[in-house]
């Protein structure tokens, strides 16, 4: 094991790991966004929404999420879709993620007692204002913990805009084991990065899970 | 530049090759990562503490990192100690070792769900712990597992594109091998996720049927 080279190196992974971090948050926010909208899509009576949202979960879960960013990536500008790499990293993999949320998120919803929206219905309420106030809130609490699971999976995901040549963790990691054959103290020093962001995300996943449960 | 799919029949025997080659690697390493899984779990769960707790380091490590960085550091890592592995033989282990790692946790847990009134009982009759746990315990464990393992090689079945990165000629790359060609990447890789997307729809179907005999044979 080389200690001296990882000293001397670490730094630079530190920055890559600044920007897997970045990377990180604004793919988990446009996946919620994408997961929310799918799984209303999936919950709709419209026939059209329902399709449209039942198509692009199996479509996104379908495929592989190398491809997906591929496609968006190099066969963009084709289609007149002209984007950075960082940008379509963050697109691809956040849209990607976005239909497996919308099945956890789907998930948590219809997992609420069917007969909670029939008494909100008998008292009154519009069967928006039952969903509204009766069904996510209970549902919010279930989909925390699976959410969490989806998030962690999205963290080792954004590797994948390596592929890309952005210049986050396991792409640096790549360049180094290039550099200086030593292929072994760089995994580890990547992937001790990636361990430390993945366990300060779940901790603070498992700190929500515990602040929305019911006492 | 509009887009022009005419160019895509040309590369028909390409993409095939491709398709072959994803194929295989998945199943192999599919294969790998169910039998993987099930010795990782049998020595995290029963092995001497000077063997279990290395594995369950090596297993946190697995669980804790991406697929694409240990894709590298096996086939680069390999490269420095002398072994110079074909990349379809890196790809394999890579892939095959980091979903035995998902699948062990899987099939731990299903061990300790399996009663253990199951290994008293083996153990009455005269067999001893191995042979309890290689005809009894674990082939009930194994059943009860079968749907979210299923999922964990679908989920191969796409990681699978990965390997493309360390130069495995499967499906990607047959893609990138054409876009090289003709300079039309949407056409190829739009072409190449309709592929993946049946060998996926194949793949579920298979799964299904399997789990639907599992179910009848309880």
């Amino acid at each position: 094991m080389d200690i001296d080279l990882i000293l001397r190196v670490y730094p630079h992974f530190l920055k890559a790991a600044i920007l897997t971090i970045e990377l990180s948050v604004l793919t988990a926010i446009l996946g919620l966004v994408c997961g929310s909208l799918g799984a209303a899509a999936r919950l709709s009576r419209f026939q059209a929404l329902h399709f449209l949202g039942a198509a692009y979960v199996s479509l996104f879960r379908g495929t592989p999420a190398l491809i997906q960013l591929f496609l968006l990536y190099f066969g963009g500008p084709q289609i007149g879709i002209q984007l950075d790499a960082f940008e379509a990293g963050v697109i691809g993999l956040g849209v990607n993620i976005g239909a497996y949320m919308t099945e956890t998120i789907r998930g948590a919803i219809i997992s609420v007692h069917k007969g909670q929206t029939e008494a909100a219905r008998t008292l009154g309420m519009s069967s928006w204002q039952a969903m509204r106030y009766v069904i996510l809130p209970q549902a919010f609490r279930l989909m925390v913990r699976p959410l969490g699971v989806n998030i962690n999976a999205l963290i080792k995901g954004t590797a994948l805009v390596a592929a890309i040549s952005v210049v986050e963790l396991t792409y640096t990691a790549q360049r180094y084991i290039g550099s200086t054959y030593k292929p072994f103290e760089m995994f580890l020093l990547a992937g001790a990065l990636y361990m430390v962001i993945i366990y300060i995300t779940g901790r603070g996943i498992s700190w929500l899970d515990r602040k929305v449960r019911i006492q | 530049m509009g887009l022009d799919f005419s160019v895509v029949p040309g590369f028909f025997d390409v993409i095939l090759q491709g398709v072959f080659w994803t194929i295989a690697i998945t199943v192999s390493a599919a294969v790998l990562s169910f039998f993987g899984g099930i010795f990782f779990a049998v020595i995290a769960l029963y092995a001497p503490r000077a063997i279990s707790w290395p594995m369950k380091g090596f297993e946190w490590l697995f669980m804790g990192t991406p697929l694409l960085l240990q894709l590298f550091l096996i086939y680069f890592g390999l490269i420095q100690i002398g072994i110079d592995l074909p990349a379809f033989v890196a790809g394999f282990v890579g892939l095959g070792l980091h979903f035995a790692v998902y699948n062990s946790e899987l099939i731990q847990t299903a061990i300790l769900a399996v009663d253990k009134g199951q290994m008293e009982a083996a153990r009455t009759l005269g067999l001893s712990r191995g042979q309890a746990l290689r005809h009894i315990v674990i082939p009930q464990a194994v059943r009860d597992v079968i749907p979210p393992i299923g999922n964990n090689m679908i989920a191969l079945l796409k990681d699978s594109a990965l390997v493309s990165v360390i130069g495995v000629s499967e499906l990607t790359l047959s893609a990138q091998l054409a876009i090289g060609r003709t300079y039309r990447p949407f056409e190829f890789y739009a072409v190449v996720a309709v592929c993946y997307y049946i060998i996926n729809l194949g793949m579920e179907a298979v799964l299904r049927r399997l789990e639907r005999r599992v179910q009848a044979s309880r």
